[in-house]
């Protein structure tokens, strides 16, 4: 039973390898301009993780067939370099590598979060409200007017909240159900959570951010390939979580220009 | 140590049934009280696992008689995808709360920590009875929530504010269930702190003569850990579920910040925090992973040796890498904030300790692998249970690598992938160390032993199935699958379906193989072979005591230690081990020579 067992081991050890070293399973292909630095820090990750995974089954594969159902008389041997020997090894083999990618993956973190907007990126607020995204451009003044939620409204269609009538920054806002981008420009989003919390996920951007409900968060991100994705609440916001979704649109820098156009007709 | 307070020599055996066998001291009848919860609610909790695989393989499949259990939930007996989310955060509360910290540390901890030690019962045997009976409340207080108006609590076992903490208008499943999960949450933390501490005690103060603290089996050393964890974690838990309820009925804000909008509506509640949830909440449930594994690996290594026939190779550092990792869970609960919206610069903080505690944990790993060298390993129901235990521990626990990098949760977070990694590292290898120490104990605690042959099947049908189950989920993640979703249609997971499908019928087999295991436990207990009093030729206290043993445990003696706990692999007048409490001289098998 016990070399039965070894093998199962190693089948199943190869066997979840497969699929990963086959390439059948990764992230959609990347549209961003960050998410080669997460790719790379992925795969980096996946080889120190894998050779860990398969040498450990393995080994204690070969030492569950070779140490087991010994005959009686069988003397008890010690592993060559003992204890001592093995906590040497935790250290300087795991420690070092898990250290190595803690330092490599701050790096890709900080690409990420540690660098303010550029000067002229475009600016887009979001609103993520059970059970729906809302986005705002700020129009040709370049400014997002203030909200004010008790006159948020369905009825009226105000989903922001928006005083067109005495806030000057507000008049030219347009208001979108799609986040439509320009491909290749760095998009600063405003992230607004009407309601509780929201999370904000595009697989192909490698962007993942919750909607902190009374904190207004920021980032930024630039869609380099032209396409349409879908945005995915991935924070339990209700019943309706499941279908919270909406689709982020990268254009040409003129495809967007007129379909802004469009929408603003359409407030 | 072994002049034992007046209150234990007071103890004496019960007469009446109710004190024998319903409201008993015992700590041995209570550990077998918390094994019984366990068992109801594990049983409970797989058959909502089943609902929830059928669901997302077959959305629109009719279950029989579900519409008896929620007839809004499930009209017709088909699932909805809200009460999906319902049956999703059941399942989460029941098995990380009454079965994994209830199995294999309030359960088997209660039965054998004081008998490891050479002690006739905890320290405080009432506080004991009423840990029980008050974590039993805990438990009716959430299943009473299937059934109120609104239904069952759908905000996942984490239960983020503000969305717990508006209430009812946050829609159905936020009004009454989820006031109910929070005060059965609170209760179970009064049960909790109320073992801990009670472990706690026991372990300094009962140990009989000649039982230090390096002699402690370790089990004992697991269950010792787990409690100081414990007693910490739960006193976070606790005042946030309180919290949690007075912003739900009482109008305080300590959750809810100012000018949320629901239904076009404009909350009351002002200046509250989500992110103080997340961090109450986390700072215990990190730590709560560790109350569910570390037993579990105190249990397998007990159970190791003895297969084995050789003490671990080092027994001192699998006690110290033990504490490390009991200290450093406290230093890593923001890696499951990396995307809250906690300052980024705080990530940083926290995924070098979620990276550094892989290397206690991997020197242990390594001790119990390395440890295997050269010894005469049995097979048993018992030792196939440990050492799947190991292998799933390894296959849980290199995913996380990936998702203590904050650079990388940012695409894994909230996918499959940390519902693969959590499910093998702390679910499945946790109940493979409550499946090994089941087998291993049952013929102590019942006098009666399991079949093997079961036992065996039981394991071969489990460990394919858990794999077969939890690896997909790994891809899935990869693949952008998110998790707490009902419904993959229309959308851009539905070419992940088949995979789900998969997943689904391993789920559906191996929870049945489960009930191999329950016959076995049911039939053992009235006609299994009769134990012997050491029928496994181990070491430890609880083997020199009849099975089942004597209500105060030693028959009014208190024995005498004079060995390490693990004396394997030697020559005695016993065979090829010498128990703790025997008299005998021998060479003592000490750590290895190159760490003394």
């Amino acid at each position: 039973m016990a070399k039965l067992f070894a093998v199962t081991l190693v089948i199943i050890a190869l066997g979840s390898a497969a699929p990963i070293l086959m390439h059948k399973w990764t992230p959609p292909q990347d549209i961003s301009a960050h998410g080669p630095t997460i790719d790379d820090q992925m795969s980096h990750t996946m080889v120190e993780a894998g050779i860990s995974f398969l040498a450990a089954q393995i080994i204690l594969a070969v030492f569950i067939w070779k140490f087991s159902g010994r005959r009686e008389g069988a003397r008890i041997s010690s592993f060559p370099g003992g204890a001592m020997g093995l906590v040497i090894a935790a250290f300087l083999l795991v420690g070092t590598e898990v250290l190595a990618l803690g330092v490599m993956g701050a790096r890709a973190w900080a690409a990420v979060y540690f660098t303010p907007p550029a000067p002229n990126a475009l600016l887009v607020q979001a609103q993520a409200g059970q059970f729906a995204f809302y986005f705002r451009y700020p129009g040709p003044d370049g400014k997002l007017g203030p909200l004010h939620p008790e006159m948020i409204s369905e009825a009226t269609q105000n989903l922001f909240g928006l005083d067109v009538d005495h806030d000057a920054d507000s008049k030219d806002d347009i208001v979108t159900a799609e986040l439509g981008v320009p491909v290749n420009r760095e998009i600063h989003l405003l992230m607004h959570a009407k309601d509780v919390g929201h999370s904000f996920y595009v697989p192909e951007l490698r962007i993942q951010q919750d909607f902190l409900p009374g904190l207004d968060l920021s980032l930024h991100f630039t869609a380099t390939k032209l396409g349409r994705h879908e945005i995915v609440c991935t924070q339990l916001c209700g019943l309706g979580h499941y279908n919270m979704k909406a689709y982020l649109n990268v254009m040409s820098a003129e495809d967007f220009e007129g379909w802004l156009k469009q929408q603003a007709t359409q407030q | 140590m072994h002049d034992m307070p007046q209150a234990i020599k007071e103890h004496a055996p019960a007469q009446t049934f109710i004190r024998k066998y319903v409201f008993s001291v015992d700590h041995k009848v209570i550990g077998k009280q918390y094994f019984g919860l366990a068992l109801v609610a594990v049983f409970i909790g797989m058959a909502l696992s089943w609902l929830m695989r059928l669901h997302l393989a077959w959305p629109n499949l009719h279950i029989p008689g579900l519409q008896w259990l929620s007839s809004s939930g499930a009209p017709n007996g088909v699932i909805t995808p809200e009460y999906y989310l319902s049956l999703m955060t059941m399942h989460g509360t029941l098995m990380i709360f009454f079965v994994l910290t209830n199995a294999p540390f309030a359960g088997f901890g209660n039965y054998f920590l004081p008998i490891q030690i050479g002690a006739e019962d905890m320290a405080f045997p009432r506080f004991n009875m009423m840990s029980f009976w008050v974590t039993l409340v805990a438990f009716c207080v959430l299943m009473s929530a299937f059934f109120v108006g609104d239904g069952p609590p759908l905000a996942g076992w984490t239960s983020y504010a503000p969305l717990s903490a508006v209430g009812g208008s946050a829609g159905p499943g936020e009004g009454t269930g989820q006031t109910l999960w929070a005060i059965s949450i609170a209760i179970f933390c009064i049960g909790q702190l109320l073992g801990s501490l009670n472990f706690i005690s026991t372990t300094l103060d009962l140990r009989t003569r000649g039982m230090t603290l390096m002699r402690m089996p370790l089990s004992t050393w697991a269950w010792f850990i787990t409690s100081c964890i414990g007693l910490l974690a739960f006193a976070v838990l606790l005042p946030a579920c309180l919290l949690l309820v007075l912003d739900r009925i009482a109008g305080t804000s300590f959750f809810v910040p100012s000018n949320l909008v629901i239904s076009d509506q404009v909350q009351t509640h002002s200046g509250g925090s989500p992110l103080l949830w997340q961090h109450l909440f986390w700072f215990f449930g990190h730590p709560e992973v560790y109350i569910a594994i570390v037993p579990a690996m105190g249990i397998v290594s007990h159970i190791l040796v003895n297969s084995m026939r050789r003490p671990l190779l080092s027994h001192r550092v699998v006690i110290y890498s033990l504490i490390s990792i009991g200290f450093l869970s406290y230093m890593v609960w923001g890696h499951h904030m990396f995307v809250s919206g906690m300052s980024p610069f705080s990530a940083l903080m926290f995924s070098f300790p979620t990276l550094i505690i892989t290397i206690p944990s991997t020197i242990i790993t390594l001790i119990w692998i390395g440890s295997l060298y050269g010894s005469k390993l049995r097979i048993t129901a018992a030792s196939l249970f440990a050492l799947g235990f190991i292998s799933l521990f390894v296959s849980g626990g290199v995913s996380g690598f990936f998702l203590a990098q904050p650079s990388i949760d940012i695409y894994l977070h909230a996918t499959y992938f940390v519902v693969g990694h959590f499910h093998l590292v702390m679910g499945v290898a946790s109940i493979f160390g409550i499946f090994a120490g089941t087998y291993f104990w049952f013929p102590k605690m019942f006098g009666r032993t399991m079949n093997e042959g079961l036992g065996k099947l039981h394991f071969w049908l489990t460990f394919v199935g858990a794999y077969c189950i939890f690896m997909p989920f790994h891809y899935l993640g990869l693949a952008g699958n998110v998790r707490r979703y009902s419904a993959f249609v229309e959308d851009y997971l539905q070419p992940l379906l088949p995979v789900h499908k998969f997943i689904s019928i391993a789920a559906l087999i191996t929870g049945a193989a489960q009930l191999i295991f329950l016959y076995n436990l049911v039939y053992s207990r009235f006609r299994g072979k009769p134990a012997t009093e050491n029928p496994w030729e181990a070491t430890s206290l609880e083997w020199s005591i009849p099975s089942p043993p004597p209500f105060d445990n030693f028959g009014g003696k208190h024995p005498v230690v004079y060995h390490d706990p693990y004396q394997y692999g030697i020559a005695s007048s016993t065979g090829d081990y010498v128990m703790q409490n025997s008299p005998e001289q021998i060479q003592t098998v000490r750590d290895d020579k190159s760490l003394t």
